[in-house]
């Protein structure tokens, strides 16, 4: 195959489907109990140097809980896939949890602004960059759920992205377009937060999947964090429901409010009181220091997180914002 | 006719652009703002898509995060990402809007990084997100923007998301799928779009209280002008009533 132009990126893991089936051989499919803490999930599976993946969009349905608890116990030195992440990559940065990234959208927080701490690291010459799009490393994650190499796509072409990125532009051997090959992308280790799952995995969540289908069957070890433990038999009666089946997970975390301060579909909206104050504060770093040893180091678990916070009480007029009753139920 | 400020003459004048049942992939702020004006306007049969999976929804109020709750209330679909960026890639999606901190007169976009040397930036932006995608396969791409020398330059020091490249045929030669591209940029000064062959960035209409001349300045750029440059009608009443009243009732938009 002619590779007419490739980008200069780096490749940060291996996109050989070989390599990966060997590995999915010796993952358990055992229907087992899966239930541990967040504390035990993120020593067991998450590791110095590997590459991690974080589900949801941007601050929606996003494991926030598992987030902090990496910073928590001091991760370092991971790759990450930077898709569409926001107060996600906001907290890791804070962590200098890694040191390369795939880039599809960082550092920003959408409207919101930018975040003045991950600015600082990604600016710090710290952290190497490849960049891609939101879909290109949607398409990678496919790639790797589906056993593939590469897949081709039709964007990036002409541009500074496509130069910056890891991908190859070959001919169709049918039409002789141009296509764009991205490689696959297999996660080290996922964190997926949902609604309901049960103790082997089963996954229940309302809304927009956004790319946590193909991230949940292309990483090679998968945690979730959801707001309830629903019993199994919940998911037998009804197993069309199930998004994601037990056999790609290793662990569940019951963390209720776990998304918090972002948007949990159905069940709470985003603090944007308190994300606006992560973004004030993140600008005076002796301040934000103090900040992160109050709302993360400090902290035993998500709960007290949230005790401080506002606990319950916010809990609840973050549920009426989500139903829009704090307007009347008109916006 | 009503006082107006620019941010609802700039929404006002970017919904005129959308027609009924045409679909619109959208961010947050104006983009969306402008796309709901038009469903209440003329196009009620607007389709809203936002990249994380949102399909025709009933925006209740501004969305935060175009993967909120709000970008599909009461929707025909609480889709995936891959649902919408695969209907853009077959060509089903007709309009998008897209920012960025530099635009040139091709209408290329940078949001990733400010400096010379993008391993070393002097500001690191979010990058491309889902822009490089809606820019490429969407038919027609549009800017809502200020406009000023800093922001409108002859070269944006990185490529984000394409325009029309170089002009020319250059766009279809890259290998980007033929007839999309940017279609109509809107600043608080003008409206412009692209010349046929050259593809450059022409002026089109200026807003009241403006002059070709004071467009120019802010431009860091030679900018051309269509055959008839004609100044760009003010918001109609109803268009205020609707944007005031139904569209962004708090001002988080429009400011008031």
């Amino acid at each position: 195959m002619r590779i007419l132009d490739e980008g200069s990126g780096r490749l940060f893991t291996d996109p050989d489907p070989d390599a990966a089936r060997a590995f999915f051989r010796s993952k358990s499919r055992a229907l087992r109990p899966k239930v541990t803490s967040l504390r035990e999930a993120v020593a067991g599976y998450v590791h110095d140097g590997e590459y991690l993946a974080i589900g949801g969009f941007g601050a929606n349905r996003t494991p926030v809980a598992a987030c902090h608890e990496i910073v928590r116990q001091g991760r370092k030195k991971m790759g990450f896939a930077g898709h569409t992440s926001t107060h996600d990559f906001e907290i890791l940065a804070a962590g200098e949890v890694f040191d390369r990234v795939d880039v599809a959208y960082i550092v920003g927080l959408e409207a919101r602004g930018l975040s003045a701490c991950a600015r600082r690291y990604m600016e710090s010459g710290k952290v190497e960059v490849t960049e891609w799009t939101n879909y290109a490393l949607m398409l990678r994650l496919k790639a790797a759920a589906m056993g593939l190499p590469c897949l081709p796509v039709r964007n990036m072409m002409g541009t500074d992205t496509f130069r910056h990125s890891a991908a190859k532009i070959t001919t169709c051997p049918y039409t002789g377009k141009k296509l764009v090959l991205l490689p696959a992308l297999y996660p080290d280790v996922a964190f997926i937060h949902v609604h309901e799952v049960d103790e082997y995995g089963n996954c229940r969540f309302a809304g927009i999947s956004v790319a946590d289908l193909e991230l949940a069957n292309a990483a090679k070890h998968l945690v979730i964090t959801a707001e309830r433990l629903i019993p199994n038999d919940v998911i037998r009666q009804d197993p069309g429901r199930t998004r994601i089946p037990f056999h790609l997970v290793d662990a569940v975390c019951e963390v209720p409010y776990g998304a918090y301060p972002g948007t949990m579909p159905y069940e709470y909206f985003s603090d944007e009181t308190h994300l606006k104050e992560w973004l004030k504060v993140e600008k005076d770093e002796a301040a934000f220091a103090e900040f992160l040893e109050h709302n993360i180091f400090s902290c035993a678990d998500h709960s007290e997180y949230i005790e401080k916070n506002g606990g319950l009480k916010k809990m609840q007029a973050l549920r009426e914002r989500e139903f829009l009753l704090d307007r009347g139920g008109k916006g | 006719m009503s006082a107006y400020n620019t941010m609802e003459l700039m929404i006002a004048a970017a919904s005129r652009e959308l027609e009924d049942g045409a679909v619109v992939g959208v961010g947050t702020g104006a983009p969306c703002a402008a796309a709901m004006l038009s469903q209440r306007m003329h196009a009620p049969n607007l389709v809203i898509m936002f990249e994380a999976g949102g399909v025709n929804p009933q925006l209740p109020e501004m969305p935060i995060s175009v993967g909120d709750s709000r970008t599909f209330h009461r929707a025909s679909m609480a889709g995936s990402m891959a649902d919408i960026m695969e209907a853009c890639a077959r060509g089903m999606v007709d309009y998008t809007f897209l920012g960025g901190a530099q635009i040139d007169m091709y209408g290329n976009l940078n949001s990733t990084v400010i400096g010379p040397d993008p391993n070393h930036p002097k500001v690191r932006l979010p990058g491309s997100g889902g822009a490089n995608d809606f820019a490429s396969f969407c038919w027609r791409m549009m800017v809502i923007t200020p406009q000023d020398t800093r922001r409108f330059v002859e070269k944006v020091d990185f490529i984000t998301t394409p325009g029309w490249l170089e002009g020319g045929d250059s766009r279809r030669e890259a290998g980007l799928p033929p007839d999309a591209g940017p279609y109509k940029i809107i600043t608080d000064r003008a409206i412009m779009d692209f010349a046929p062959e050259s593809k450059r960035m022409r002026i089109v209409s200026v807003h009241p209280g403006h002059s070709l001349k004071d467009v120019r300045e802010q431009c860091g750029f030679e900018l051309l002008e269509a055959d008839r440059v004609t100044e760009t009608p003010a918001p109609a009443d109803d268009e205020l009533r609707l944007l005031r009243e139904e569209v962004d009732p708090f001002g988080f938009i429009i400011g008031r």
